[in-house]
């Protein structure tokens, strides 16, 4: 059973993943995205990480994408057929990505990695979790709250309309 | 049965898809999508080893939830450069940043 999810997550991951790649229309690459987000999200429960999953869910397919595809939206007057990689750029770009590809593999099947049989499932996870990021990660968890308001102050301001630049300046 | 190799071997493989989209990619929203991936992955990497060699901790899951935070505030972030670099260029092809190439 673990085994045929492990394949279908898989799958369902490595389409996603192969599907953004390849399309050169910026809406169908989004919505590849999407199937990738909902496989790894899958993984994740598999891995015994349910809040992580449902985080996942929630802030990447429900936050992260809705912005991108907003995103896509908002810039869409744009012509998408000019936006191609010249032949040589995608040559070099399937050859380093191969290279690299190549390489983490041979390191990860050559590697023995200390591994230990997979605890039972933790019936308090989310208490766990609680108590982690309130406990040992109390600093990183604060440090994201501050992160996240400067962002939310950046982007709007950064988003905000004006005339362009370069204008403005030589006045 | 399914071990850790599976799934560092499946997050390598979208590794290198994200990188990939990175490369060949000019639309800026499409490079975006590239860097969630490969953040992606190395979530998966995260929790897998989190799942088969830490036993009762829970840092590898932490970890993950801090990168999930910090995707969505780097999305955030590089959207609203897009579209200041769209309302300035009118266009989302990163090749056209070059105002401040000497």
């Amino acid at each position: 059973m673990q085994i045929i999810l492990f394949y279908t997550f898989a799958a369902l991951t490595l389409i996603g993943a192969i599907g953004v790649v390849a399309s050169s229309n910026i809406v169908r690459a989004a919505v590849q995205l999407l199937v990738a987000l909902l496989g790894v999200a899958g993984l994740y429960f598999l891995l015994g990480a349910e809040f992580l999953a449902a985080a996942q869910l929630v802030i990447y397919v429900g936050g992260t994408l809705v912005l991108i595809i907003f995103g896509v939206m908002l810039t869409a007057r744009a012509s998408l057929k000019l936006l191609q990689p010249t032949r040589t750029e995608r040559a070099l770009a399937i050859l380093s990505t191969a290279i690299l590809l190549a390489s983490l593999i041979t390191a990860i099947v050559t590697t023995r990695f200390a591994q230990i049989e997979p605890v039972a499932h933790n019936a308090y996870l989310v208490r766990s979790i609680g108590q982690a990021l309130l406990g040992d990660y109390l600093l990183p968890f604060e440090l994201a709250s501050v992160l996240l308001l400067a962002v939310m102050i950046g982007a709007a301001y950064l988003a905000k309309k004006r005339a362009p630049i370069s204008r403005e300046a030589t006045r | 049965m399914i071990g850790l190799t599976h799934y560092l071997i499946l997050a390598a493989i979208v590794f290198a898809c994200g990188l990939l989209t990175v490369l060949t990619k000019r639309h800026a929203i499409g490079i975006l999508m590239g860097v969630e991936l490969m953040l992606n992955a190395a979530n998966i990497n995260l929790v897998a080893f989190n799942f088969y060699t830490t036993g009762e901790k829970l840092d590898g899951q932490i970890f993950a939830l801090f990168v999930i935070v910090l995707a969505a505030a780097e999305a955030a972030v590089a959207l609203a450069i897009f579209f200041n670099f769209y309302n300035n260029f009118g266009s989302v092809d990163v090749d056209r940043a070059s105002e401040l190439k000497g």
